[in-house]
């Protein structure tokens, strides 16, 4: 598999608290990898600077490299496409405040589409990609605030989908959901790995035992183990790292 | 002891309360009162749509002082929205620190200057400009629309700003996560999630218009005919009782305390379609 993304040798400042440190890690394509660790272990940031959203917190500093198909993010790639290509899903769900289609229309509006009938087909395609066309079709006008929770992050996943972006991250995308909505996004997220690169944050260490494929272990702003979710969690090599998934911590 | 002590401070904070809904029902019955009579006496469509207002032979038509506070508000509002609203949204999104602590209070001042000071300076500002540029007397419609645009623009700004600071950050986030640009986030998905409060601050700048009445009189004209262009000059509803009850008996007089029951139902009508989009917008 080639690497998508490859973060090397990098620090993060948040003013004069180092958040990140000496982080080196290949982003392997068509794979779900998972970042876990206990809070403030660095995890979100990370996934943060890999699409620049760092950028909006104040005092936020970076050395080293993070490179998208070998071409660095944050020197020689527009921000804005730079986050076309690698789109995001937040913790909490986050539709704006109108109809569903014009939900999932605002990421291709943004970027120029204006034809109808091209809309139409990027909606229906994004809706379908994130498993939730059958139970919207008939209510696309309909305001998204209406939704459930858990429809509610699907349709910020085919929000996410609907700009055709190459990454997907995914921080902590169902924290705020009900068990069954919960596995709905997990099989998505199996489904969604054939087309794209994933990387998701999670506090739920089953849940990354059951869907992810790479697993990195963070902790106090440390990369401190990274490799193949079976290995990981069943002969760790780090003596925290099986600390950590033991649960004698965290 | 206690017990009887809260009681009786119960009372008092009754009382307190009491006072203000004794005076909105006595400015009604008051107004109500008289006006209706007034308006029976003239007749109500020769007093509401009569285009000619002529006291002294007993002819009562307030439809040019009507339609003077509507061009004067509409005026007010195509000047005041577009101006107010961009301030807001810079004072939410794109003002640095420095630069806030000085235009937010400058706007809060506004706010606070007496209306014969905004008279005054409409009077030996704007009256010359438009008299020099346009010609006419410079008093006019248009004279007053960019008086009290200016006049309503702190309630605008005040209550958009806080409308779109309510707006949660992640519209932001979600938006600029899309690879939308700082200003598309702002205006496409921040913006439109502030839609209801950004109307009740207009809504509210409507009512601060349409009711104000030194200020409009010192720049306005007054004549009481139907204006034929915005250089004309025009008497509002306001002016129109403000300039003539000092001598204004029998008739004459109660006709005055009509115009003001008009006026009073204008506001009615400003303050329930207020009161509907807040209802509106808390649901959402």
């Amino acid at each position: 598999m080639a690497n998508k993304m490859m973060i090397d040798d990098l620090n993060l400042y948040y003013g004069q608290f180092h958040a990140l440190k000496d982080i080196s890690l290949n982003i392997q394509e068509k794979e779900i990898t998972a970042f876990i660790g206990p809070s403030g272990c660095g995890k979100s940031t990370l996934l943060k600077s890999l699409n620049r959203m760092n950028d909006l917190v104040e005092g936020c500093k970076i050395t080293g490299q993070v490179t998208l198909d070998g071409t660095d993010i944050y020197r020689d790639l527009d921000v804005n496409l730079l986050r076309k290509r690698v789109g995001m899903v937040f913790q909490k769900p986050n539709p704006f405040p109108m109809s569903i289609y014009d939900n999932v229309a605002y990421g291709p509006r943004t970027h120029g589409i204006r034809s109808k009938a091209k809309l139409d087909q990027i909606v229906e395609e994004a809706l379908r990609g994130a498993a939730i066309w059958d139970e919207l079709k008939d209510r696309l006008k309909k305001s998204a605030l209406g939704l459930s929770g858990g429809q509610q992050q699907r349709l910020c996943i085919a929000r996410a989908l609907a700009v055709k972006p190459e990454v997907l991250l995914m921080d902590e995308p169902t924290s705020a959901l009900d068990p069954i909505s919960t596995i709905k996004i997990e099989e998505l997220a199996q489904e969604l790995k054939k087309d794209y690169t994933i990387v998701m944050v999670t506090h739920n260490m089953q849940q990354a035992t059951r869907i992810s494929d790479k697993t990195v272990f963070f902790l106090l702003g440390e990369i401190i183990e990274a490799g193949k979710t079976d290995e990981l969690f069943s002969m760790p090599k780090d003596k925290r790292t099986e600390d950590y998934i033991t649960g004698r911590f965290g | 002891m206690a017990k009887s002590k809260e009681k009786i401070m119960e009372i008092v904070f009754l009382l307190a309360a009491c006072v203000s809904i004794l005076a909105v029902a006595l400015i009604c019955v008051f107004l109500f009162a008289n006006g209706i009579p007034a308006m029976k006496k003239i007749g109500f469509a020769d007093f509401l749509l009569g285009t000619t207002w002529k006291p002294g032979n007993d002819i009562y038509g307030i439809f040019p002082m009507i339609l003077g506070s509507i061009y004067v508000t509409v005026g007010a509002i195509i000047i005041g929205v577009p101006i107010g609203l961009l301030t807001a949204v810079f004072l939410a999104w794109y003002c640095p620190e420095k630069i806030y602590k000085v235009v937010k209070p400058a706007v809060e001042l506004l706010a606070g200057i007496p209306s014969v000071v905004y008279g005054f300076f409409g009077m030996v500002m704007i009256v010359p400009a438009i008299r020099y540029n346009f010609g006419g007397t410079g008093s006019s419609i248009l004279a007053a629309s960019i008086l009290l645009g200016i006049m309503i623009l702190p309630t605008i700004i005040g209550v958009s700003e806080s409308a779109i600071r309510a707006v949660p950050g992640s519209y932001y986030e979600g938006s600029l996560a899309l690879g939308a640009t700082h200003e598309r986030s702002v205006f496409r998905a921040v913006l439109p999630a502030a839609k209801s409060g950004i109307f009740a601050g207009i809504i509210l700048g409507v009512g601060r218009a349409i009711g104000e009445t030194m200020a409009v009189i010192m720049v306005a004209g007054n004549q009481a005919r139907v204006p034929k262009g915005i250089l004309k000059g025009v008497r509002t509803l306001t002016a129109n009782i403000v300039m003539e009850m000092g001598y204004a008996e029998g008739l004459h007089r109660e006709a005055l305390i009509a115009t003001g029951v008009v006026l009073f139902v204008f506001i009615l009508i400003i303050n329930l379609a207020f009161s509907i989009i807040k209802m509106r917008s808390e649901k959402e």
